[in-house]
């Protein structure tokens, strides 16, 4: 199958390993991966913020660059999430019913990576090898707004030599929320402290999950504390084997 | 009220009411966070009511299907409001009640206060309502020299210790029993100095005291949760029966109750008696439910009265996506899931509505500048939305105030600067590659990723910068 990246710009930018994984995933699996050049971000940090306005031009340039693709995947349930439930209300914001429903056709072939892996390759061996201990948190955006439901731990699941624990409260929010980690820091840091001290309690060495977002941000605070827990995105486990 | 629409509809106003805090959430919020006996006191509170909650939802196999009716029913409420009061009004009055219009806060603490004092009376007993504290009615009464005294054991509990509610069913949700006992010791009149912190020695103190109140006070003031346009008839949920005493012992009831809470029809409550009492107490039933329809002659209250509140609410119908916070059934199943209100309490909402529904609901009813933080005052994790039982869309609510807020900023700021900057850069992709390339070779995080300048020094109380890769996935792409 012909499958177009979307990198998501935080990826692209600060995490390419997830990206690269992602890639290495998908053409073991036999897939070809395609890369469209002139996508840079989804626009979600502005529609969160308050500035669809600005959003406008970056959701133009999302549905223009991946229009021409019969399947998206992106490394992000929160990328995915708003290109599903934010685009075509931009779009329709400031009056343009023509992209929106160009939106609209775009959302409904996007995936996000354990989604497209499930339901449309239909796999959950993968042929992964990763043996640590791990424990999965299932970020707000994958579990509730598109409902990866248990995706990604039937995947984590079928890892070779990786030692899955459950994650004590593993639905509350680790606190990121984008510009809220920044508007409402201290809130923000009470939560994370939170799901910190959870996720040392399972005696992990790795805590995973879809979005590169999330573990910036868990794994930022347990890199100030010196935890020895590292994160380290799904896309990276599943890629890994015996070889690498 | 009409239906035809005169102009823009105007916003609860200053100076009276509880809607506005005197702080902005961040701030309030740092006060709350640093209170480890208040984190403990919710942390607590919450997980038990959700835990609870969530049990007897699971044994609805129709739960979803009564939220989306819960959710139909409202918003068939909500366009065509004008009329379904009217209906109301025509029905209360047939049944010997009188109907009263607040435009606003002072308006309804004007007519409530006129009443009681019409009746000669110089107390009020009150049942658990929002409303009147939206309104900041028991401030108004006691200027005119009328006592109210608060009868749900939570609400006594903040009205004794000269506190705020700090939860929508619970208002003292921030208080431990140990907390309660001092409050009661130091307060309440004629309570037995050996009071000890259990809590049924504790009930039963309120309720030695409430008694005696009870059969004394010719007046009450109550809320209502629901009113069935087709009968005229008034409902009132809950759990302790001291509302029931008040709405039938008394010789006057008036109850102030938002415009929203009109349904159409009595089987209308059908849905939301069912939906109300599993998503806030998580209980399957309701405990007491007391229905009114104007007056039963000789039997309860022969003066019965109905103010009915807009203080903003028109303005919110007025607004096509905000209106949904119209919906609200005042559950408080989302204050209950919400991660940020778990942890900062209900008081740094600086509004009777506190929680995620406040953030939403509260900003609307001043106008958004006026509660411009709470907007923000979510991280957008989505538990509310899951949680909520009429369906309110809270997040897409929360995301459509945040862009009202910054609209209506007349000049541009630092960070409408900054976004429009990051838009324009990032619709060009070379101009984003070249920023991809300085954001690395800058180091702007200085020693080890910590110290960033602010407004950004808020990632770095608390956590490390991630190490910029030595290539981008564009630029390995490329080279591949
Ligand atoms: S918004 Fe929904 S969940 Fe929150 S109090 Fe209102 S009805 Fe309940």
């Amino acid at each position: 199958m012909r499958i177009a990246l979307f990198v998501t710009c935080l990826a692209d930018t600060l995490f390419p390993e997830a990206a690269k994984a992602t890639v290495r995933l998908l053409e073991r699996l036999g897939h070809q991966v395609v890369f469209p050049e002139e996508q840079t971000c989804c626009g979600q940090m502005h529609v969160n913020t308050g500035y669809p306005d600005d959003a406008l031009r970056l959701v133009r340039r999302h549905v223009r660059t991946f229009a021409p693709y019969d399947v998206v995947v992106a490394p992000s349930g929160s990328c995915v999430g708003s290109v599903r439930h934010q685009h075509a209300m931009v779009a329709r914001r400031a009056g343009d019913e023509r992209l929106a429903s160009l939106a609209e056709e775009v959302a409904r072939h996007t995936y996000e990576l354990s989604e497209l892996l499930v339901d449309v390759l239909g796999v959950t061996d993968v042929g992964a090898y990763y043996p640590h201990r791990t424990t999965y948190h299932p970020t707000c955006h994958s579990l509730r707004m598109i409902r990866v439901g248990d995706r990604p731990l039937r995947l984590l699941r079928e890892v070779r030599g990786l030692d899955l624990v459950e994650l004590p409260q593993a639905e509350q929010c680790c606190g990121f929320g984008g510009t809220f980690a920044v508007k409402n820091a201290d809130t923000s840091t009470a939560m994370l402290a939170d799901k910190m001290r959870h996720v040392l309690a399972t005696g992990a060495d790795v805590c995973t999950a879809g979005d590169a977002s999330c573990l910036m941000h868990i794994g930022g605070g347990l890199s100030r504390l010196r935890a020895g827990v590292r994160t380290v995105h799904l896309a990276e486990i599943l890629a890994s084997t015996e070889a690498s | 009220m009409t239906s035809t629409f005169l102009g823009m509809p105007t916003t609860a106003p200053r100076g009276v009411g509880h809607l506005r805090g005197d702080q902005s959430f961040p701030a309030a919020a740092r006060r709350a966070l640093a209170d480890s006996q208040l984190r403990r006191n919710l942390g607590h509170a919450t997980a038990t009511i959700r835990a609870k909650s969530a049990a007897v939802i699971a044994e609805a196999p129709d739960w979803q299907q009564l939220r989306d009716a819960g959710a139909a029913i409202k918003a068939d409420v909500m366009a065509r409001l004008p009329e379904l009061l009217e209906q109301l009004e025509a029905a209360v009055t047939a049944a010997g009640g009188t109907v009263h219009w607040a435009a606003d806060a002072v308006e309804a603490n004007r007519i409530v206060t006129e009443l009681v004092a019409a009746t000669g009376s110089d107390r009020v007993i009150k049942v658990k309502s929002m409303a009147t504290q939206e309104i900041g009615l028991n401030e108004a009464l006691e200027a005119a020299g009328i006592t109210p005294v608060e009868t749900d054991l939570a609400e006594l509990i903040v009205q004794l210790g000269d506190d705020r509610p700090s939860h929508i069913l619970v208002p003292a949700i921030h208080r431990n029993r140990a907390e309660i006992r001092e409050i009661f010791l130091r307060e309440m009149p004629g309570v037995d100095p050996a009071l000890t912190d259990d809590p049924v020695a504790l009930a039963a103190a309120a309720r030695r005291y409430l008694r005696q109140t009870f059969l004394h006070t010719p007046v009450a003031v109550s809320g209502a949760n629901f009113a069935v346009a087709e009968t005229g008839t008034l409902v009132v949920v809950e759990s302790e029966g001291n509302g029931r005493m008040c709405l039938t012992l008394p010789e006057t009831l008036i109850t102030v109750m938002g415009v929203e809470k009109v349904v159409p029809t009595w089987r209308d409550l059908e849905v939301f008696l069912q939906l109300l009492p599993r998503a806030s107490t998580g209980e399957r039933m309701n405990p007491y439910t007391s229905m009114w329809t104007g007056v039963s002659p000789g039997d309860g209250p022969q003066q019965v009265h109905l103010v009915l509140l807009d203080n903003g609410r028109s303005a919110v119908l007025a607004d096509e996506v905000g209106r949904q916070a119209l919906h609200c059934i005042r559950c408080s199943a989302c204050l209950n899931v919400c991660p940020v209100y778990e942890r900062t309490g209900g008081h740094a909402y600086g509004s009777v509505y506190p929680g995620p529904i406040g953030a939403v609901l509260s900003p609307q009813l001043t106008g958004v500048e006026e509660n411009a933080s709470l907007p923000y005052a979510s991280s957008l994790c989505g538990a509310c939305y899951d949680a909520c039982p009429v369906k309110i869309n809270i997040p897409e609510l929360l995301v459509h105030l945040r862009a009202a807020h910054v609209t209506a900023q007349r000049r541009p700021t630092t960070e409408s600067i900054a976004m429009a900057a990051a838009a324009y850069t990032m619709d060009h992709p070379a101009l984003y590659a070249a920023a991809q390339r300085a954001a690395r070779l800058t180091r702007l995080a200085g020693r080890r990723g910590r110290g960033l300048p602010p407004p950004l020094s808020g990632w770095t109380i608390g956590r490390d910068l991630p190490q910029p890769p030595p290539q981008t996935f564009r630029e390995w792409w490329a080279e591949r």
